[in-house]
């Protein structure tokens, strides 16, 4: 590698590339700037052939990449009204509308039940497409109501987190999915059965310092943002550079924090021989 | 000379009239008649300011510098307190301080957030912004009242947990993760004051209480309404209807069903009357103690963890 196939050749491509192909085909990755098919890239599970760069993945994706078409959706419980009356430059219920039209998902969290490997296990799963990923009373029930799930049928529970943290419109009552969401894992957690906690970009925030950070065993996909603070509030208050690759996960699992950094096409195969230990 | 704040400022310019009629040394009627009319303006002006605060002035008052902190509240409520600290692990975060307290022959075990009380104080505190040493020894203090069967008595006033390299390095999310978990399996009752301002997740580590009260101005958020602001307007400026929209008062919160109970706070706010303040979170205290004397771990378990798992149950449709 040198500075031409590192540099001029993205920047060259990129560029006579978003002329002349059409938008729908292909996908730039915003790592290499490499013009990858969008069909391609479903089947490489969003990861970008050229440099690993791990895109982030919705949460319907994630569920067939795990159980093909072989699971069932646990139905969790919706939004009723917007108990703030939330409104910034738009309603927050003009926010929720749109989410749910752009993901077809009714909030940031989908849980299910699937069988890896002969093993039935329960998971939930966020979107970041949907609001961030942001955790707020529809997400924390949907957590809340996959540990009862799990627990009630002694299943192991995987929780892939992709959040920026609590959901700021619907206020101190997102910030209570904290304690919630924590009382539900330490309940599970106390049937003896696993729960392993998915880290994937991003997992910061109210996420982070709740449910998330408690798993049995924490893996994280490769180079995906996790943190308690925003990297950019960091800097404003210490006002130095960050070290590099802060908050990435090979950092983290070399300041201790987790278990293994892992490639997407391995993740599955790495849960699964992590379950034959906990669930022979 | 008592710290003003920016709305109080009606209030700064009576004060200085008066101030100016004292230091003319007359002892005539004309002067103390005008005297007691001023001084009976300060307090309808003060009365009616703090009756009717708005949610940015809320944050303001409850940010005060003057407002009563951890150790002055301790001194004030407890009459025995034994400090306990460190994590064990990494070292003394003076940001939350904890200890033994007795109060009228009970033992309890305290937790608080601890700003500080002057500018040496603050810096030593770190502003009470507490890093994950800090939530460790939260931990440890959790465990202790759990084995010794001691209530737990927490006092929240922080704007959040430490932003910061360190705090990250040393896993700040895990840090809160594990106190919250460690609050909920504590068997004996956890009585949760918010006395100044409940800051995002660092407050929630400290503020998982059988009972949570506030005190009448202080603020409990997800995230401060300066951050707010400039995440969803764009514009720190645009602190003030973040503010509202965050419903963040003790008034909204007891509303949302998310606190059990407000204190009235004096006339004026905490900041000017110490010991009523502190008196009367004694009083809920000593109520609060009396109500579950008695009851099993079980039931203090159990208690708890329902109070959190049904807030919000109503705008949700299953």
């Amino acid at each position: 590698m040198n500075w031409i196939t590192n540099f001029v050749k993205p920047k060259l491509q990129s560029f006579v590339g978003k002329k002349e192909v059409p938008d729908n085909l292909w996908e730039t990755c915003p790592k290499c700037s490499q013009m990858i098919l969008k069909r391609e890239l479903k089947v490489a599970l969003y990861v970008c052939k050229h440099c690993d760069h791990h895109f982030r993945i919705n949460a319907k994706d994630r569920l067939e990449s795990f159980f093909g078409n072989n699971f069932m959706i646990i139905e969790t419980p919706k939004i009723k009204s917007d108990p703030l009356k939330f409104k910034d430059s738009k309603k927050y219920v003009d926010r929720l509308k749109k989410a749910k039209k752009n993901t077809e998902l009714e909030d940031s969290v989908l849980v299910a039940s699937g069988t890896l490997n002969k093993t039935k296990v329960t998971v939930a799963i966020f979107d970041f497409n949907f609001m961030g990923g942001s955790m707020g009373m529809a997400a924390g029930e949907a957590i809340v109501t996959a540990c009862n799930y799990a627990k009630k049928n002694k299943l192991p529970l995987i929780i892939f987190s992709s959040s920026g943290g609590a959901r700021m419109q619907e206020g101190i009552l997102s910030l209570m999915q904290m304690p919630r969401t924590v009382i539900a894992v330490n309940s599970y957690c106390k049937t003896n059965q696993p729960f392993l906690s998915i880290l994937t970009d991003p997992t910061t925030g109210g996420v982070s310092a709740s449910f998330a950070m408690l798993g049995d065993l924490i893996l994280a996909e490769k180079n995906a943002t996790i943190g308690f603070a925003g990297s950019r509030v960091i800097e404003e208050t210490i006002k130095e550079k960050l070290p590099q690759n802060f908050q990435k996960s090979e950092y983290l699992l070399e300041k201790g924090m987790v278990d293994f950094v892992i490639h997407r096409k391995d993740l599955k195969k790495k849960i699964i021989s992590i379950l034959e230990f906990l669930n022979p | 000379m008592q710290n003003f704040l920016d709305f109080e400022k009606p209030l700064l310019d009576i004060r200085s009239k008066i101030e100016e009629l004292r230091h003319l040394k007359d002892t005539s009627e004309n002067i103390a008649n005008e005297l007691s009319n001023l001084q009976d303006k300060y307090d309808k002006v003060l009365g009616d300011l703090y009756e009717n605060l708005t949610p940015i002035q809320k944050v303001k008052v409850c940010r005060h510098q003057d407002r009563p902190k951890f150790s002055q509240i301790i001194d004030q409520i407890f009459d025995k307190f034994e400090i306990i600290s460190g994590d064990r692990l990494f070292s003394e975060d003076r940001s939350i301080k904890g200890g033994f307290g007795r109060l009228d022959n009970k033992n309890y075990l305290i937790i608080g957030n601890d700003k500080g009380n002057d500018i040496d104080t603050r810096v030593k505190n770190n502003f009470g912004m507490a890093k994950p040493e800090g939530y460790r020894k939260a931990q440890r203090l959790y465990n202790l009242a759990n084995k010794f069967n001691l209530p737990v008595v927490t006092f929240v006033d922080t704007p959040g947990a430490h932003p910061g390299v360190d705090a990250e390095d040393r896993g700040q999310s895990e840090a809160i993760a594990s106190s919250i978990r460690c609050s909920i399996n504590v068997r004996s009752p956890i009585f949760s004051f918010i006395i100044g301002e409940g800051g995002s997740g660092g407050a929630v580590a400290l503020a998982t209480g059988n009972k949570v009260t506030m005190l009448e101005h202080a603020i409990y958020s997800v995230i401060s309404p300066e951050g707010c602001a400039s995440i969803l307007w764009r514009s720190a400026n645009e602190s003030e209807k973040a503010a509202d929209s965050l419903k963040l008062t003790a008034q909204d919160l007891l509303d949302l069903g998310i606190i059990d109970e407000i204190i009235k706070e004096p006339i004026g706010g905490a900041h000017r009357n110490l010991e009523s303040t502190c008196s009367a979170i004694k009083e809920r205290l000593l109520s609060y103690t009396q109500e579950f004397e008695g009851k099993s771990s079980e039931s203090i378990i159990s208690q708890r963890e329902q109070k959190y798992l049904s807030i919000g149950k109503e705008f949700l449709i299953s």
